[in-house]
């Protein structure tokens, strides 16, 4: 009798929507399966297009010279940022949990902002900051005649630095999470037996926290591989810089392809990687809702190394920044040189806004529709095929692109066979239509998530009745699901919207020749110098940056595992 | 037969579970059924089915004289079943009121008829006064009786409610059953009542079908499922039980509390003894009955439940009246009461009534 026990009386409470979904068509439904399908489709086409042109001209290989020393490069700055995340962001999030210091319950919080500075903006702060006409370098060459120090964090250094402080709090996050959790009871045990609380950290809580670390890393690398923009102010020359400059350079589909299979091997390695760091055990935040126990407070000058350890981090990859742009931003103003620039300036921000606002609206309703047809269905084909679509955030960035660019070059190509002169007319120059494209496929996931989280708080027995009084799947989509999942909705319009903002590696790479987005305005100026000119388009970024990290802050405090969890 | 429910044959498995199998139930127009059974037993899996929310792996589901799911003879969705439902945390739509609510199943009808019906359902249920309220503005019990409206609105074939008293307080479900049960008779609605409560299950349906490990192992009228269960498990399922073995004895079969039956075609079986079927009297002259000793004493408010062990050890419970109280450690004497024939199982079987 035990048999079939989840089938019966648990059946319909809230949350149980997933349990009895084991078969593979579900209640029929075909078409909604069958769309949700295709959505995952349409969304893999650009990685699958990439791996088949790169197959496809395997026989002549066009690949740059320097290969073996971008691929080591990149070896290099993936475990260099891996390496700076790790010790912040887990050495932050253990001193705000175990222990009392001045400003303690505010840095647990603040200590996420640095996550709203985009690694572009940073990255060109300390280019001004370090170079030879920084103030530090200045400083450092009247005190002891030499610069070379302080000038390795505009050289390549810099870049490992810059990523390693805007990336490290999806690690701190994760590592928090877990050490408030179930890390909490296993420490106070340990304790008890009279382990040191160095012991206890070291062969209690870090073996607990490995899977939140594994999660936080792999987040992590995945965005220093998407990254080719802020690596190139110092000089960095990644796989993925590799994919652009080829693009740009020579327009040759076949290297380009070659070199983003490359940039998706380092994107599998990673994932392997937190896969294997993982090991059996799963990320569980199932303890998170105990209350932590009280932390040691810390005496004397150890508060004080706490305080300074925690404020450096946060000066340096956010409040110290945020303070040079206002500055620059307002001396740019009062001098007003900038009127030539203003126009594009204008210019700019009316396309991202554009942008930002298709990308919102398509990725929701694609993500609206994905999880209502998974509702509809129940299936289990349905349900892998809705994983699918979030898997474009894991994807490299030059993947994408290239992959969009091909799949629509592959796309006029039959139109073209088909009779249409011309084709779509969109494809080599870039297009704006590509843009959007990348841009789906990249964001459809936090959209999903944010959409299919709103959605378990529907009881499947409110579906139901819907059903039973004769809703067809549309009107119940209209009258039931739409309405009780606003929330969500929103909250995913607007970290779409701020993602496709902020985003710069894809406008790079698909934007139309002349079509500049504030993200590729600030770039623009930065690479010219034009710093001052650079800080009040930085400085809008950052303000909307910081939404969706409010959100993340919210989750915090309620205890919660952040979004996009190992995704 | 117009059965306004008919299915035949309907197995359902999930992956290797096998929840129901070939199961055949009928349910007449305008009867109310109940099925009861343990957690896992199928029966929510069976409301499911007739509902259209589980395709079934065989056999076919007739909702009236429309074949709804069947191998081969195409599928209905539910919204097109013509089949209410009533789920056991009411499932209101939260973001709409009550009015709202019920009409959402009238929406192909003229808004005037939508509002007579509206207000026609809700006097139904006694609650006419909450139609511009939103559901978190009613007690759990209102709630009932809303989604219970709800599903009335459109006059549907048949109406399916899974578990829908168990989420209200105790003192609360009595009322709102018996409201539903009258709200059911008054518009002659088929329903079918899925339930792990047996007062529940013999005070509301015509019919009970008692469900284990996906089969219904006895469908009958209340009265039969609880006075003649057909298993050891329906027995003991359906109301408190005590199995003694019984042997041939002096005149028939017999059990330590005396004389079951005359007949003595059986040999090795045992005895269906429930607490109302057993008295206890204090030993006296002209009494008769088993020897045993007060083991312990429940009190149960209306009755009060005597264990007693008799002789050979075993145990076996008496509801005696309110006004009665033995103390541990009382002798009495125990027997079965005055015109009780108890039911015999062998095995787990039932054995037939002696045809005699």
């Amino acid at each position: 009798m035990e048999a079939g026990v989840e089938t019966d009386v648990e059946t319909d409470r809230p949350g149980a929507g997933g349990g009895r979904a084991t078969r593979l068509s579900g209640t029929g439904r075909p078409g909604w399966t069958a769309l949700v399908v295709v959505i995952a489709l349409i969304v893999s086409v650009p990685v699958v297009s990439v791996l088949v042109q790169a197959l496809a001209s395997a026989g002549n290989l066009a690949l740059p010279g320097n290969l073996g020393e971008m691929v080591l490069t990149t070896g290099a700055l993936l475990a260099l940022v891996g390496l700076g995340t790790a010790v912040l962001g887990v050495g932050l999030a253990w001193l705000v949990t175990a222990y009392d210091f001045p400003g303690r319950r505010l840095f647990s919080w603040m200590l996420v902002l640095p996550l709203a500075m985009p690694a572009y903006v940073l990255g060109f702060l300390f280019l001004s900051t370090f170079g030879p006409a920084g103030v530090p370098a200045r400083l450092s060459r009247s005190a002891f005649g030499g610069s070379g120090a302080v000038e390795v964090l505009s050289g390549w250094m810099g870049a490992p630095v810059v990523l390693s402080l805007t990336l490290y709090p999806y690690v701190y996050l994760l590592s928090r999470a877990a050490f408030r959790g179930q890390g909490q009871v296993t420490w106070d045990a340990a304790r008890m037996l009279g382990a040191s609380p160095w012991r206890a950290f070291r062969q209690v809580l870090l073996p607990l926290a490995r899977p939140a670390l594994a999660g936080g890393l792999a987040v992590v690398m995945m965005e220093t591989l998407t990254d080719f923009a802020t690596v190139q102010y110092f000089g960095v020359r990644t796989v993925s810089v590799g994919v652009y400059l080829t693009w740009k350079g020579t327009f040759d589909f076949a290297s380009a392809a070659q070199l983003s299979v490359l940039v998706l091997a380092f994107a599998v390695m990673v994932l392997t990687g937190e896969r294997l760091l993982r090991g059996g055990a799963r990320y569980d935040a199932r303890g998170a809702h105990r209350p932590p126990a009280a932390p040691t407070v810390l005496s004397g000058v150890a508060r004080w190394w706490a305080f300074a350890a925690a404020a450096s981090v946060l000066a340096a990859g956010f409040v110290l920044p945020v303070v040079q742009l206002v500055w620059w931003a307002v001396t740019a103003t009062l001098t007003d040189s900038s009127s030539l620039s203003t126009g594009r300036f204008a210019t700019s921000l009316t396309n991202s806004a554009v942008m930002a606002a298709l990308a919102a609206l398509a990725c929701v309703t694609l993500a609206l529709l994905v999880t209502h047809g998974v509702r509809m269905t129940g299936g289990r084909l349905a349900r892998t095929a809705a994983q699918l679509t979030t898997f474009g955030y894991a994807v490299p960035g030059a993947v994408i692109g290239i992959g969009v660019l091909v799949s629509f070059a592959a796309l006029d190509r039959s139109l073209e066979g088909l009779g249409v002169p011309g084709g779509t007319g969109l494809v080599v120059t870039g297009s704006v239509i590509g843009l959007l494209a990348s841009y789906v496929v990249r964001f459809l996931a936090p959209a999903y998530q944010a959409v299919d989280a709103s959605f378990t708080t529907i009881s499947p027995s409110v579906t139901n009745s819907a059903f039973s009084l004769g809703a067809s799947p549309l009107r119940v989509l209209r009258r039931v699901h739409l309405p009780l999942s606003r929330s969500g909705i929103a909250v995913a319009l607007v970290l779409v919207a701020v993602d496709a903002v902020k985003e710069l590696p894809l406008v790079l790479l698909l934007r139309p020749f002349g079509f500049t987005t504030v993200s590729v305005w600030v770039y623009e100026l930065a690479n010219e110098n034009f710093w001052e000119q650079a800080a009040l388009p930085a400085l809008l970024i950052v303000a909307l940056a910081i939404i969706p990290v409010f959100f993340l802050v919210r989750q915090v405090r309620l205890a919660e595992p952040p979004r996009q969890v190992g995704s | 037969m117009s059965g306004a429910v008919t299915l035949r044959g309907i197995s359902k498995s999930y992956g290797e579970t096998l929840a129901v199998s070939e199961l055949d139930l009928s349910v007449e127009q305008g009867e109310i059924v109940a099925l009861i059974g343990p957690s896992g037993c199928g029966k929510s899996t069976l409301l499911r089915l007739v509902a259209g929310l589980e395709r079934p792996d065989a056999g076919t589901v007739a909702v009236g004289d429309r074949l709804v799911a069947g191998e081969g003879q195409g599928w209905v969705p539910p919204e097109q079943r013509r089949v209410g439902m009533v789920f056991q945390e009411h499932a209101l739509f939260p973001h709409l009121t009550v009015g709202d609510n019920i009409r959402f199943g009238l929406d192909r009808q003229p808004r005037t008829e939508q509002e007579a019906r509206v207000l026609e359902v809700l006097e139904l249920v006694h609650l006419p006064q909450v139609v511009d309220r939103y559901p978190h503005e009613l007690s759990g019990g209102e709630q009932q009786r809303v989604a219970l409206a709800r599903a009335l609105a459109p006059r549907p074939e048949v109406v399916l409610l899974d578990e829908p008293f168990s989420s209200l307080d105790e003192s609360l479900r009595a009322r709102v059953r018996a409201d539903t049960v009258t709200a059911l008779r008054a518009t002659g609605t088929t329903a079918l009542l899925v339930t792990h409560d047996q007062t529940e299950a013999l005070s509301i349906g015509d019919h009970v079908g008692v469900m284990r490990a996906g089969v219904i192992e006895q469908w009958g009228r209340p009265v039969e499922v609880f006075e003649r269960p057909v298993s050891r498990f329906v027995a003991s399922f359906m109301g408190d039980a005590d199995f003694l073995p019984a042997s041939l004895v002096d005149g028939g079969l017999g059990c330590e509390l005396g004389l079951v039956t005359i007949r003595t075609d059986v040999s090795d079986a045992e005895v269906v003894v429930r607490p109302h079927e057993v008295s206890l009297r204090l030993p006296a002259a002209g009494i008769t009955g088993a020897p045993a000793v007060v083991d312990r004493v429940e009190y149960q408010g209306p009755f009060i439940l005597h264990t007693v062990r008799l002789a050979s050890g075993r145990t076996v419970r008496s509801w005696q009246p309110h006004s009665v109280r033995y103390p541990v450690g009382t002798e009495v004497l125990a027997s079965i009461a005055a015109g009780i024939v108890p039911r015999l199982l062998s095995g787990d079987a039932a054995l037939a009534d002696d045809p005699t």
